[in-house]
């Protein structure tokens, strides 16, 4: 693998840099969405008898 | 239609989906892992140099940009046709991945630009039609955040995305029908080497696959939301 980007460097890596922080920044926000939500309807369904 | 009304149905989804996106996610990191590693073991281009490693993030942003808003269309479409309700919740849970891979695409589109244009921007044909696909995106949102009934908001919303459809098929043709800045198609008419082909085909299939995880853990999320919704108002009732 070849990471010695020259002097263009300075736009690649940026890009990356930007790149990966979006992506992971999505993961971790769909995550914590995912588990709010999971926590939120586990109270409601104890606390709601079923019908 | 019958198969896909019956996994379309929430209770069947989150069932399938469960089942599914352990793979689905393995599949992503292995194909980010695989083209990331090809990506950064390929050659200087002779015209790009090494900038021709942005084409392997940015190409496929741009792809799954397009390909987030047709999800968003064929939902849109179920939605208005069938009226199912998961296919509300499928298109509104698209929309801020495609965004998101619509902003990409720009920013690693511009610092492409630079330095092999001399240019961050400029109001080409692709470039302008593209950027209108994110402010498609931004409106979308916004309607839906702007109305509280909900089913008006879908019957909005959908329509709305339908009538954006048409911007697709221009960003497509735009480096055909005018002259434009940005470069013409070059993958499927075979202008690639295989050594940065087989990268990009890569990362495309991961972005993809990076798309559908997020959406389907967003679509389950919505559905975990609307079921908590629904235990509220029973419970006020």
């Amino acid at each position: 693998m070849n990471f010695d980007m020259g002097a263009y460097g300075a736009y690649i890596w940026p890009a990356y840099g930007i790149s990966a922080l979006a992506i992971l920044g999505a993961i971790a926000w769909a995550l914590a969405a995912w588990r709010r939500a999971k926590a939120k309807l586990a109270a409601l369904e104890k606390m709601t008898p079923i019908k | 239609m019958n198969v896909l009304f019956r996994y379309a149905n929430p209770h069947e989804f989150m069932r399938l989906s469960g089942a599914v996106l352990p793979f689905i996610a393995i599949s992503t990191a292995l194909c980010f892992a695989i083209g990331l590693y090809l990506g950064f073991s390929v050659p200087p281009d002779y015209q790009q140099g090494t900038t021709v490693t942005l084409m392997f993030i940015h190409v496929p942003a741009d792809v799954v940009a397009e390909l987030a808003y047709g999800a968003i269309a064929v939902c849109s479409l179920l939605s208005l046709v069938w009226r199912h309700p998961l296919a509300d919740i499928a298109a509104r849970a698209a929309a801020p991945l495609g965004a998101l891979f619509t902003a990409l695409a720009i920013i690693t589109g511009a610092l492409w630009g630079k330095p092999m244009w001399g240019t961050y921007w400029v109001w080409d044909a692709r470039l302008t039609s593209f950027l209108l696909l994110l402010f498609l995106y931004l409106g979308y949102m916004a309607l839906w955040n702007a109305m509280e009934d909900e089913t008006r908001a879908a019957r909005a919303c959908s329509i709305l995305a339908l009538i954006g459809l048409a911007d697709i098929p221009i960003i497509k043709f735009s480096v055909d029908w005018w002259n434009t800045l940005h470069q013409g198609e070059s993958i499927m008419s075979g202008k690639i080497a295989t050594v940065y082909l087989a990268p990009l085909l890569i990362m495309m299939l991961g972005y993809a696959l990076l798309f559908l995880t997020l959406w389907m853990v967003r679509i389950r999320t919505a559905v975990l939301e609307r079921r908590a919704r629904t235990l509220m108002r029973e419970a006020a009732s």
